[in-house]
């Protein structure tokens, strides 16, 4: 599903990937661990083709297709998806608005048919009631005093909505209390399937307790330093980040 | 290409391939001699069949209109205007003696509005809300549909020429009455060579059954446009109006002057609507209406509502300050603004609240978005008197800049001689944020979308004072007005 062969990315001329080496395939839950600085983000823009970020060296093969050429918007309707670290506020944009303006824009991408208003509430009601989220977030405009649980909520929201093939979900953890953290994990892990990758970024293990990985991948200095299983987390817990020449912090 | 790049990119983009109302109905038409003089406004007052009162009040105003220098305050910048270049009437010349039914209308007319997506017969909308129309063209009044359904409930819809003939004494008191022939020298121009416009008369206690409105056209080449609106609703009652513009694209400067004028008694309320899509020139600035327009709501009786909502997103100069006099005790004013500007559009806009009754109440939301190279100010002033015990304003002024060679001025004027009276002012300046548009473009939607997304959620709060009916049709003209030529 995704290939990532050799990778190097500047941001304001500075190097931040260095030859990112990376394969993850559909049903596979990958998690790229690192400190701050290591370039996580980064890598999550750079998929997801965030302006500013340019691709210096090497290819992201999406399903066999380069991404690093193809706008942002187009990327999302082949099905990459980002779970933004932040969340935007969009003032005066009522959430459900927003979404289906989003399904909307991905099924024209697709040749498929856009769905009315009647069929997009059904399908929008479903949703919510799944995933355990309140109705009165859809009327909210996006994003907009949103709590950081709800914000995150709402990016699980938007995937289950769009249905990805690929969804990378940078830093989901952050300002997350433990009850959040859950809720949203669990969101996450109902969107498991075999169709679909999954690229956890995060900063610490604990999220990795409740979406559990089927690889680690430690990222340090721009490219990845080791891989293994999910015991790696653990390793790094215990053991910081020190033996990849990064100072505990 | 950075974000910003890219989003200047798109905004050059935007030329006037966008207007899509920029055509020309071929068509046979009668006009004035060129240019302007007592003969002109006579020629026009005679066409019309006018009373005397009527020429005599015309040409007092003509020749004020000589003694009066031309502004020098607004912040647009533009060449002194060539009065004598223009023709001040034009009609098509099957119109002759204005239609008596909408069978005898010009099909070459009717085709023009049926472009324009405004329908010109009795038909229901798809809400089931019928809309009564008045299509002005050019100089004169073209047809007024659903007269005959309005009429029983007592309800007076018809163009300005007609009332005169009809009811003459209720235009001899009220026109002139709010904005005087002396307020400015484009009102001035107005009262001397006015040609038509919509008249509404709402009875004591009626609430007018369906929509107004009116459909202004400039079609003839070289002609200004100087129409008159006059809407009076009587104690108790309720209506609602709204007008739209357009015109073909032209290399030059065609000038509107228009005069609105309203009156609220006792307990009666007004909502007028504007959306104003006149040509607003080329990318490069050439052609385009100067849209210097004088309207004015007097909330005469107490615990009436004057609510003024704008949409302004064409002309090449949009210069006006639709204001309520708040004499009624217990009287509301409301100003809602949407103006958006791109290329080298430019707009002075805003309102006057006047307070001078007890409690009277005003209301002012001004959203302004400037794209490409356009500038905007926004001018607003509210007065309390010195007997406006307990008056009230809010004012929010909130402009958004699209692009890095736009601008966006805010100019609040407060004076206040009572002081019980409370004045609050906001504003605020953003630019259009690249983090949203990514977010956006991340979730599938394109950047040009996203741009009208964007600003559509920046004017929301306007958009939802607009009559459902033309809440969506003004949605996408944000959208078109930013967008350029997709779709």
């Amino acid at each position: 599903m995704l290939e990532i062969k050799n990778l190097h990315a500047t941001v304001g001329g500075k190097e931040i990937l260095k030859g990112i080496n990376l394969t993850v395939n559909a049903g596979e839950v990958h998690a790229i661990m690192g400190p701050n600085g290591s370039g996580k983000s980064t890598l999550s823009y750079v998929i997801s083709g965030k302006d500013g970020y340019e691709v210096t060296e090497g290819q992201i093969l999406y399903n066999g297709i380069d991404l690093t050429e193809m706008e942002p918007e187009i990327r999302a309707a082949e099905g990459v998806f980002l779970a933004f670290q932040y969340p935007v506020e969009i003032p005066g944009v009522p959430n459900v608005t927003f979404l289906k303006e989003a399904v909307n824009a991905v099924r024209r991408h697709r040749g498929e048919d856009e769905l009315d208003a009647m069929q997009f509430v059904k399908m929008i009601k479903a949703k919510t009631e799944e995933l355990g989220i309140a109705k009165d977030m859809l009327k909210r405009a996006v994003n907009v005093g949103f709590s950081g649980g709800e914000k995150k909520r709402n990016e699980i929201l938007q995937m289950a909505v769009l249905n990805p093939k690929l969804a990378v979900l940078d830093e989901t953890d952050s300002g997350l209390d433990i009850d959040a953290l859950k809720i949203v994990s669990d969101g996450v892990n109902q969107l498991r399937s075999d169709e679909r990758a999954i690229l956890v970024i995060t900063h610490y293990q604990r999220l990795l307790d409740h979406i559990v990985p089927d690889f680690v991948h430690v990222l340090a200095h721009g490219k990845i330093q080791r891989s293994g299983g999910k015991e790696l987390a653990f390793e790094l817990e215990e053991k910081g980040y020190a033996e990849y020449g990064v100072a505990a912090e | 290409m950075s974000g910003k790049a890219q989003t200047i990119e798109k905004v050059r983009e935007f030329t006037d391939e966008k207007y899509k109302f920029g055509f020309v109905t071929d068509i046979e038409t009668e006009s004035a001699p060129k240019g302007l003089s007592e003969d002109i406004v006579r020629f026009i007052s005679a066409k019309k069949d006018e009373p005397e009162w009527l020429l005599e009040s015309r040409l007092k105003a003509y020749r004020h209109w000589l003694t009066m220098p031309d502004p020098e305050w607004q912040k647009p910048n533009f060449p002194p205007i060539d009065y004598q270049g223009s023709y001040y009437y034009s009609a098509p010349k099957s119109v002759g003696d204005g239609p008596q039914s909408l069978d005898e209308v010009d099909p070459e007319i009717l085709k023009t509005y049926e472009k324009l997506g405004i329908p010109l017969f009795e038909q229901e909308r798809l809400s089931g809300i019928p809309i009564a129309v008045d299509a002005v063209f050019d100089s004169v009044s073209v047809a007024t549909t659903f007269k005959a359904k309005l009429e029983e409930s007592g309800v007076i819809f018809c163009p300005i020429s007609e009332a005169i003939q009809r009811c003459p004494e209720l235009v001899k008191k009220y026109m002139g009455s709010v904005v005087p022939y002396t307020d400015n020298k484009h009102a001035c121009l107005n009262s001397a060579v006015f040609t038509d416009g919509s008249f509404v008369y709402i009875p004591k206690g009626v609430k007018c059954p369906m929509e107004l409105s009116t459909y202004f056209r400039i079609n003839a080449e070289n002609t200004g446009q100087f129409e008159r609106t006059l809407i009076i609703a009587e104690e108790g009652s309720y209506v609602s109006y709204l007008e739209g513009c357009t015109a073909p694209m032209r290399d030059e400067n065609q000038l509107h002057a228009a005069i609105v004028e309203l009156i609220t008694m006792d307990d009666a309320e007004i909502k007028y609507s504007t959306v104003q899509n006149w040509y607003p020139g080329d990318a490069e600035g050439k052609g385009g209406i100067y849209n210097f327009v004088t309207k004015r709501g007097l909330c005469k009786g107490k615990n009436s509502k004057i609510s003024w909502t704008q949409v302004e997103t064409g002309s090449a100069i949009t210069w006006k300050y639709p204001s309520c006099i708040l004499q009624g005790d217990n009287s509301v004013g409301e100003f809602y603004s949407i103006a958006i500007t791109n290329n080298y559009q430019q707009a002075d806009t805003g309102t006057k609240m006047i307070h001078l009754g007890k409690n009277t109440t005003s209301r002012i939301i001004s959203k302004g978005i400037s794209a490409g190279k356009s500038d905007q100010m926004y001018r607003g002033l509210v007065r309390m008197g010195p007997k406006a015990v307990g008056a009230r304003n809010y004012t929010q002024c909130d402009s958004l800049l699209v692009g890095d060679q736009c601008g966006a001025h805010t100019v609040p004027y407060i004076e206040t001689k009572n002081k019980s009276a409370v004045v609050e002012h906001e504003a605020t300046t953003s630019k259009i944020n690249e983090e949203q548009l990514f977010y956006l473009r991340q979730r599938g939607i394109p950047t040009e979308k996203a741009i009208a997304l964007v600003v559509n959620g920046f004017c929301r709060e306007v958009l939802q004072q607009l009559p459902m009916e033309f809440a969506v049709e003004a949605q996408k003209l944000v959208e078109i007005s930013l967008e350029g030529s997709v779709g």
